[in-house]
């Protein structure tokens, strides 16, 4: 307990460096699956085309793959030598992005027909259907599955170590180099691991609760604080595969 | 520029890294789909069910990578880095099977529990011949999903040392100075075989849907 007490600075570098990767990643990923997602859910087939290409590409290459790829290939290849924290960056990004698009398309295409139709008898614009109408209504269906990817995400950032970033994992592997106590240096990562983890999970319930109160529908699990607290239906089919 | 000759020339090494990756996900996807039921029926125990949630609930949402590294690293020498591979993943994996099983068991419809009870079926009945045969049938897809998220994690098994497919290519993409090419194709397979299984299973999702 004192070793890890004593070297808790360390931890919370690398711990930070994890976390900047988890939301660089996630931006990242989020801006990606919104565009993908919305393109996949057009009708004319050339956006369709254009998103299918994205997620199947991007969804079938490991992220390890990918990341090896953007750090050592792209700098050969092109000349363009990418920084390792932003490398990883791209490639979580590009992989989960992938995941996501396929989730905003299936919740796009779940609003209900008659929705759609009646923005037509208001005469509303594409756009204005779009983000008036179809978006909030599919946000509250995304959002739980989004909570699943932000956690895979935040676990394929432990991949960086391999091509050198000082995340988390870097720090754990430090402290068994210098100090052999390899239990000790582990735990201690894996359960701030855990304890990110946890905290994502809960501001994702947050988002959840608000999108559904938004739209005047009761937040699942009841409207209670303590609602927060339980468990959220993790891994339910969809959780970072495909 | 990329050189044809010697992507021919290392192709049987890459082959051969390949159908390492493919053992160890096999391997491990037969682990994580027996001790995923196993898990998901235990957890029905009070108690020793909600203990079991909690370990689950740790190892789903802390990093594999971090997991196959410690493991091999208090593991006794004599294991080797596969065997120590395939059954982290496999454990790992399980923690996600064993949530697919419990909401397939859970949309079994009540009255067939207790149809079983009003017959005073044994245990094991209920489950073999009732509850498991609906619950999976529901559940094959989610499953298969699952098949295809651990193939692209098993490259993981690089920071173990073990000789699958990218530490193939890293090693031959270093000793010839040839990194584009290696990891391009490295790229290449991954998808020639994830997107036949992903359509696949879009297959057999469509098939077991109607059900």
């Amino acid at each position: 307990m004192e070793f890890l007490i004593e070297r808790l600075p360390l931890y919370l570098d690398g711990a930070w460096v994890t976390i900047q990767l988890t939301i660089g990643g996630c931006a990242l990923a989020f801006v990606l699956a919104m565009v993908f997602g919305v393109l996949g859910s057009m009708k004319h087939w050339l956006p369709r085309a254009v998103s299918t290409v994205y997620v199947e590409v991007f969804r079938g290459i490991a992220a390890l793959v990918l990341m090896f790829w953007m750090a050592y290939a792209l700098p050969l290849a092109t000349g363009f030598q990418l920084e390792n924290r932003f490398a990883a960056i791209l490639a979580l990004g590009l992989n989960i992005g992938a995941y996501g698009a396929e989730v905003v398309r299936a919740a796009i295409n779940a609003v209900p027909k008659a929705q759609v139709e009646a923005t037509v008898a208001l005469n509303l614009s594409w756009f204005q259907r779009t983000r008036l109408v179809v978006l909030p209504q599919a946000w509250a269906q995304m959002l739980p599955t989004f909570g699943n990817l932000v956690i895979e995400l935040m676990k394929a950032t432990a991949v960086a170590y391999l091509i050198g970033v000082a995340d988390l994992t870097a720090v754990a592997q430090q402290m068994r180099q210098g100090t052999g106590e390899t239990i000790v240096a582990f735990i201690g990562a894996l359960i701030l691991y855990y304890l990110i983890a946890q905290v994502l999970i809960s501001g994702m319930r947050l988002l959840e609760r608000r999108a559904n109160r938004k739209l005047g529908r009761t937040p699942p699990g009841g409207t209670g604080l303590s609602a927060l607290l339980k468990h959220p239906a993790v891994g339910g089919g969809s959780a970072g595969v495909g | 520029m990329w050189d044809l000759e010697f992507t021919y020339e290392v192709m049987p090494d890459l082959l051969e890294g390949l159908w390492v990756t493919v053992q160890a996900t096999v391997m491990g996807y037969l682990i994580a789909l027996a001790l995923g039921l196993a898990i998901a029926m235990v957890r029905r125990v009070p108690y020793v069910g909600s203990i079991l949630h909690g370990v689950m609930e740790f190892i789903r949402t802390t990093p594999l990578l971090v997991q196959l590294v410690f493991v091999f690293l208090i593991a006794p020498n004599t294991i080797s880095a596969m065997t120590i591979g395939v059954v982290v993943l496999g454990i790992h994996y399980s923690a996600y099977t064993a949530e697919v099983y419990r909401s397939g068991i859970e949309g079994v419809a009540k009255g067939q529990w207790e149809a079983a009870r009003a017959l005073s079926l044994p245990a094991s009945r209920t489950w073999g011949a009732i509850v498991l045969p609906q619950a999976i049938r529901k559940v094959i897809p989610a499953l298969g999903n699952y098949l295809i998220a651990m193939f692209k994690d098993t490259p993981l098994l690089f920071a173990i040392g073990v000789t699958e497919l990218l530490t193939q290519a890293q090693r031959l993409g270093a000793a010839n100075f040839r990194v584009v090419e290696m990891y391009t194709i490295v790229g290449f397979l991954f998808l020639i075989v994830s997107i036949p299984s992903a359509i696949l299973i879009r297959r057999l999702e469509r098939r077991y849907a109607a059900v």
